[in-house]
């Protein structure tokens, strides 16, 4: 029973660090904090309910249709309603208040609509249910899958980044964004990028998270605040860092719900939140 | 001659207020306490991120503190005992919080005020269910909507003047050089942590009690009432339209909102959140600095260029 908590927890912490791992681009890079993030992951999920069950389209081919949504949604947000805001503030702590706010608006916008369209309650498909046999434990195959994509897209992401020129400019736009100019990036336009960049990444994390649990219109906000702690636990913009602390978190959070009580999940994040606070406000690996 | 006459008029208008519930029916007495609550939640929000420009996100972490520590403790002792534990209650978590996230920079703050409602909530049911095995308790406090409302009235006078006579002292000097620059207030000698500190305690103090207060109102108390995250979110934004740095930007954002939020929740409330997150976009970018600030500059527009430059610098 513990070794099923422990693979549950990891399928859920590869889901989380995907989705921090989105996070973590777009605030070191486009510099925007997104309290929306979470709402960007629902997006993912509740399109790929709707083309699984209206169109049944098959989850895994639908990252196809969603990924490219979210990516369009998160560029739109970005010129739309981030770009005036830069635009328009005489120094960056300006846009940082500003963008907190703005996007917490967004968070309740989201929710509404979400709620509006699916109702309060829980919404999934059964699909690959069928339970596979890994180290002794019972795990459903879409949990499985779901984890294999999560590090697929991971892996893709992480050689993008290092491997490429243009990976190369979002990491000077990350580390030096006052310098990037004098090397001729267009500093406004990798921060667009990789805001949506961040934004098809969150689409996919909820893409698969739908794959394997059903979710509800609030757990937008809480994934936020995950993904948040993870970022902050890893350190900002270290997308090895974040990796390791989704992978904590989500082990965490099974234990946690399995030997303790399932509503404490978010307490025990916090928990976890507050010792890196105290003790390494950098990160664990800065 | 100038400050007895805005003494006077303070006076005045607290004595007007103070009367109005004698005048008007059960409903209208209700509305009153809501109305004040909101004057107070936008007020007290803004005494700490109006000038310190930390983002709180925890408003009705503290509030439903103040409400759940009525629920736990009524009938074990007088209400007055009750309000002094749960103010202590609302401090300590403060404290705790802002110690932690403080003296960093102001992201942590605002992830922690994010979470922290939520946080609250989930040990508060955890609690409940598995140690007390029920969840939801009664509150058999017999208070009249009038006198709740003059609680409330007292504390809306009390968190304004606090942060009045902080304005006029060293420490509005100090909060002031944070909001403008953190790090060179710590240079010039200002315990920056300290006073951030201090702020936030005092102003978690406010909502907590604020929800201490009205909790008799709701007779049944469960956590999901509340820790309803629409508080939070109301409270900043009424604060924000008003303009959080002003004195008294927080009371002319609240009662324009909330009558624009009872009337909402009244006729479309199953579109009540879009809404409210339409205006709050909407707020941030046609009135960034609140509608006091955008006042004044229209005066100043219709008054010549030069009237009041010395103000602005």
């Amino acid at each position: 029973m513990l070794l099923s908590t422990l693979v549950f927890g990891v399928v859920l912490g590869g889901t989380y660090a995907l989705v921090a791992l989105g996070l973590t681009i777009q605030y070191g890079v486009a510099r925007i904090m997104n309290l929306s993030f979470g709402e960007v992951v629902m997006f993912g999920a509740f399109a790929t309910f709707v083309l699984f069950t209206g169109a049944s389209l098959s989850p895994v081919l639908g990252l196809f249709v969603v990924v490219p949504l979210a990516f369009a949604i998160s560029w739109i947000l970005y010129t739309v309603l981030m770009r005036p805001l830069v635009k328009r503030a005489r120094h960056p702590e300006r846009v940082e208040i500003d963008s907190i706010l703005v996007t917490f608006g967004l968070l309740f916008l989201f929710q509404g609509l979400f709620t509006q369209a699916f109702g309060s309650g829980y919404t999934g498909y059964g699909w690959l249910q069928a339970p596979v046999e890994i180290l002794g434990a019972r795990v459903a195959s879409g949990r499985v899958l779901g984890l294999g994509l999560a590090c697929l897209i991971g892996l893709g992401l992480w050689a993008a980044t290092t491997r490429t020129r243009w990976g190369l400019t979002m990491r000077a736009v990350a580390t030096r964004p006052a310098f990037a100019a004098l090397v001729g990036i267009d500093e406004n336009r990798v921060a667009r990028q990789a805001f949506a960049l961040g934004g098809a990444i969150a689409g996919a994390g909820g893409a698969i998270l739908s794959m394997y649990q059903p979710v509800t219109p609030i757990d937008g906000g809480f994934l936020t605040m995950k993904a948040l702690v993870i970022v902050i636990m890893g350190g900002i913009g270290n997308m090895g860092g974040a990796l390791a602390a989704g992978l904590i978190i989500g082990i965490v959070e099974a234990l946690v719900s399995y030997a303790v009580d399932p509503g404490l999940t978010l307490a025990a994040t916090y928990a976890i939140f507050l010792a890196v606070l105290l003790w390494r406000p950098k990160g664990l690996f800065a | 001659m100038r400050p007895a006459v805005s003494a006077l008029a303070c006076a005045l208008l607290v004595a007007g207020l103070a009367a109005l519930p004698l005048f008007v029916g059960g409903y209208g007495q209700g509305v009153l306490v809501g109305l004040m609550n909101a004057v107070v939640l936008a007020s007290a929000w803004a005494l700490f991120s109006g000038p310190t420009k930390y983002v709180s996100l925890a408003t009705v972490a503290f509030f439903g503190i103040g409400a759940y520590t009525v629920a736990v403790l009524t009938e074990t002792m007088p209400f007055g005992a009750i309000l002094a534990v749960a103010g202590a209650i609302g401090v300590a978590v403060a404290l705790l919080v802002g110690l932690a996230t403080l003296r960093l920079a102001g992201v942590y703050f605002v992830i922690f005020s994010f979470g922290l409602a939520e946080l609250v909530r989930q040990i508060i049911t955890w609690f409940e269910t598995s140690v007390n095995r029920t969840l939801g308790r009664y509150i058999f406090i017999d208070l009249s909507a009038t006198a709740i409302y003059w609680m409330l009235l007292a504390l809306a006078v009390a968190v304004i003047g606090t942060r009045w006579l902080i304005e006029r002292g060293r420490l509005g000097l100090a909060v002031h050089a944070i909001g403008d620059d953190e790090i060179v207030a710590r240079h010039a000698g200002v315990d920056v942590t300290k006073v951030k500190l201090a702020l936030f305690a005092l102003s978690a103090l406010a909502m907590t009690l604020a929800g201490a207060i009205q909790a008799p109102r709701w007779t049944y108390v469960e956590p999901s009432i509340v820790f309803n995250p629409n508080i939070s979110f109301t409270a900043l934004i009424m604060a924000l339209l008003g303009g959080a740095t002003r004195l008294w930007g927080p009371v002319f954002g609240a009662v324009p909102l909330f009558f624009f939020f009872e009337w909402l929740s009244v006729t479309m409330p199953g579109q009540f959140s879009i809404v409210l997150g339409l205006t709050f976009i909407v707020i941030v970018f046609l009135v960034p600095n609140g509608v006091l600030d955008l006042a004044e500059k229209g005066l100043r527009k219709t008054r010549g260029p030069n009237a009041g430059d010395a103000r602005h610098v």
